[in-house]
């Protein structure tokens, strides 16, 4: 509070005001408060949810194999809800709120239904774990029908989805105030536009989890008496998946923030930029007919048109933010005299700050360990190679771990100084933390896919078959794989314990900022010579040499694997 | 800056960069020839999935399968009592996943074409052919049918790789491959 320049001021319509001593940027104390809990929140779903995980990896490591059959699977329930749901949307609505209030210098809109959507949120994801926690929904993430789950699993997921469509609306209506307010000029921020993707994605995730967690919720009491296992798929999906392309937009908006807020960086173009999000809203959804290539009763056809062109054309769009980030970083760095050789812009980049370091390796892992390997998995025939084996989770550990985690933990060491107003703790330990995490999430990510091409299933816990009245031994070097898996489990889950240590410490017993120590270090970096970086206009813009290195090393990879997994699948029995 | 509205409020007008644009073109014809691989993987490559289903009822299949079990099987598979059919060439065999168990086992000849019918009883489960690494989805209600050409002898597993509750690790099959009598 020592920081408040000006005693908090009642703007328009009696919401509260402080000015930011390091922006300049009105903060709307409401949607302050509420990015503080829904983050804080998210933390804690973080933490549970990644040790469980850990657990889970423990038990698949057949040297240890920690946890017995029915814990496994109940916990692998929990830690797919607690971190691909609860941990990612709690955060992605203090991303809505920051993205709507803050960065539009606004207030946010009916605050009241803000905290009634939180609390919804808190209770719908409380429910949801104890149902799991009780034993009688270890269903998985996915609950596919008809294995039933107990009612209240439903239900705490349905209320919650509740909430975070009231929260959606709440950032739409701050976007309609910021609007008529006047608090900002022209377009949106570029953010705000990736904001407005991911909300828009959001409300079509929620629908379609609606539409069918409704019915189930139904069957699961009996008011219902079949739910077709192939129909709760396809639109399950339509949540399942598209949730995903709600972390991917939020993720890529916190690039692009990050890049700006540190480096100074503008989007090269912002024409481009903003069409590749609006490629997402547009094709992304279709998408999720990847998740249906082996299923029986759907075409080769519409396989095909829902996986090819309308997965590629939101491809493209990652492929896009992919080179225009670094590139924006870039052309920020060789203006600001990082100009010698290729790559002085990149090493002289602030890899000491873990905002950065976290988004630098937040871009690398989802480009080439997750992006590569989804488009693969997403071919109608490589799938076939691929559907249900342990590569599946090791792609999505690289996108929703790597890419998303590292991106919100990333702009996390942002936000405590920012929003909570605290110095970070532990500076070594945070400055070391997205190389931990980043590190061990790599590996599990990557082993889990090796032990995935050798054929190993997901979901399983016991791949040595000892209680089976039939065998099948994999290969030895699957057995090698679980090992380093669990081995970089320990190593991404000690990542994360540092993550939530520096946080956590930081918020509830750091020292509050005061205007000496923002002068000494401040949390953005003066962008003075960065101001004057672009000015829009391919002539103006300068050579982009390193860019153009990475963008090629990243495709020359993407086709030689994807040429790989044809040749994979051309030695296996023929179908047709 | 990204947080910040552009500068220029005409930014839809602004040029493009010659490196984006170059990168778009790329990107956008690398997607052309992934579509066309796709595709022509249907016209040259032999593994492809086919797109024959037909709806049944649990017990419809269960029927089917003993059928054949009752006019094919030839042993029994070790000790498990699960028998071991050795279809006829070219028909139609059934493989039926149920808690916990894939059944029966199939005995097929090398080189030979079969079609593979496959469904559930109960819950989803997962037809992971090891060590070929072939997963298939497989559902209750719904009869998959696949024309399937083992190409090498051997012993092969089945194991269920769609999680279907606490046996679901214990659910292995087998298919053997013989060469031809």
């Amino acid at each position: 509070m020592a920081v408040d320049t000006q005693a908090p001021s009642r703007g328009f319509s009696g919401a509260s005001y402080r000015t930011c001593p390091e922006t300049g940027l009105k903060v709307c104390s409401q949607a302050e408060a509420l990015i503080k809990v829904n983050a804080v929140v998210a933390v804690v779903f973080l933490a549970v949810g990644g040790f469980f995980g850990l657990l889970v990896a423990l038990t698949r490591w057949p040297a240890v194999h920690l946890l017995p059959a029915d814990w496994f699977y109940l916990l692998l329930t929990a830690h797919g809800a607690d971190v691909l749901l609860f941990w990612i949307i709690f955060f992605e609505v203090a991303v809505l709120y920051f993205a709507s209030a803050i960065i539009l210098n606004c207030r946010l809109a009916a605050p009241k239904w803000a905290w009634l959507a939180f609390v919804l949120m808190v209770v719908g994801a409380v429910v949801a774990n104890v149902a799991v926690l009780q034993g009688e929904s270890s269903v998985m993430f996915t609950s596919y029908v008809p294995m039933q789950a107990a009612p209240h699993f439903y239900l705490g997921l349905i209320v919650f989805a509740v909430g975070a469509l009231i929260a959606v609306f709440v950032f739409f209506g701050t976007l309609v105030i910021a609007k008529e307010e006047g608090s900002y000029e022209g377009s949106v921020p570029l953010v705000t536009f990736g904001a407005i993707t991911a909300a828009i994605i959001a409300v079509f995730t929620i629908a379609s989890g609606a539409i069918i967690l409704i019915p189930t919720f139904l069957w699961s009491v009996g008011y219902i008496s079949h739910i077709d296992p192939l129909m709760y798929k396809v639109i399950w999906w339509g949540m399942g998946h598209s949730s995903q392309q709600i972390n991917v937009s939020a993720q890529v908006a916190i690039w692009y923030a990050v890049a700006a807020m540190l480096l100074g960086a503008k989007p090269l173009s912002e024409k481009v930029s903003r069409m590749a999000f609006l490629m997402y809203i547009l094709f992304l959804q279709l998408a999720s007919a990847h998740h249906l290539l082996v299923e029986p009763g759907v075409s080769s056809e519409w396989k095909i048109f829902n996986t090819s062109y309308a997965l590629y054309l939101a491809v493209l769009g990652s492929m896009i933010h992919g080179m225009s980030i670094p590139g924006a970083m870039e052309a920020a760095q060789r203006r600001a005299g990082f100009n010698n050789g290729m790559f002085e812009w990149l090493r002289k980049a602030p890899w000491g700050n873990p905002a950065f370091s976290g988004v630098a390796l937040s871009i690398v892992i989802f480009g080439f360990l997750g992006g590569i390997t989804g488009v693969i998995m997403g071919t109608e025939q490589l799938n076939l190679i691929m559907h249900n084996t342990l590569y599946v989770p090791g792609h999505f550990h690289a996108t929703v771990v790597g890419g998303t985690t590292l991106a919100f933990m990333a702009i996390t060491y942002l936000v405590v100084p920012l929003i909570f107003r605290k110095e970070i703790m532990f500076k070594k330990i945070a400055q070391w933390q997205p190389y931990v995490f980043g590190a061990g999430i790599s590996g599990v990510s990557l082993f889990m896919m090796g032990a995935g091409t050798l054929g190993v299933s997901r979901r399983h816990w016991d791949i040595g078959f000892s209680d089976a009245a039939m065998s099948f031994d994999y290969p030895a070097t699957a057995f090698l794989m679980m090992g380093l898996n669990g081995i970089s489990a320990i190593l991404a889950s000690l990542g994360g314990l540092m993550f939530v240590l520096v946080v956590v410490c930081s918020v509830f017993f750091g020292k509050a900022r005061t205007p000496e120590s923002i002068a000494a270090s401040p949390t953005l970096p003066s962008t003075g010579t960065a101001e004057t970086v672009t000015t829009y206009g391919s002539e103006k813009h300068p050579k982009l040499p390193g860019t153009v290195v990475l963008v090629t090393v990243f495709f020359v990879a993407f086709v030689l694997y994807y040429y790989v997994n044809w040749k994979y699948l051309s030695e296996v029995w023929p179908l047709s | 800056m990204a947080i910040s509205p552009p500068e220029n409020k005409l930014w839809w007008k602004e040029p493009l960069s010659g490196v984006e644009i170059t990168w778009v073109g790329i990107a956008f014809l690398w997607g052309l020839v992934m579509f066309g691989t796709m595709v022509s993987w249907h016209f040259v490559g032999k593994q492809n999935l086919s797109n024959e289903t037909y709806r049944t009822t649990p017990d419809a299949f269960g029927e089917k399968v003993e059928a054949m079990v009752e006019r094919f099987q030839v042993r029994e598979e070790g000790d498990t009592g699960v028998p071991v059919v050795h279809p006829t060439p070219g028909s139609d065999v059934y493989m039926l996943g149920r808690l916990w168990e894939w059944w029966p086992v199939l005995e097929l000849e090398k080189g030979q074409n079969y079609r593979l019918h496959l469904s559930s009883t109960d819950w989803q489960h997962g037809f992971s052919l090891q060590p070929q690494n072939i997963n298939i989805q497989v559902h209750p209600g719904y009869d998959m049918v696949l024309t399937i050409t083992p190409d090498k002898a051997g012993e092969y597993a089945v194991v269920c790789n769609e999680f279907c509750g606490i046996g679901h690790h214990t659910m292995v099959g087998k298919i053997h491959v013989v060469d031809k009598k």
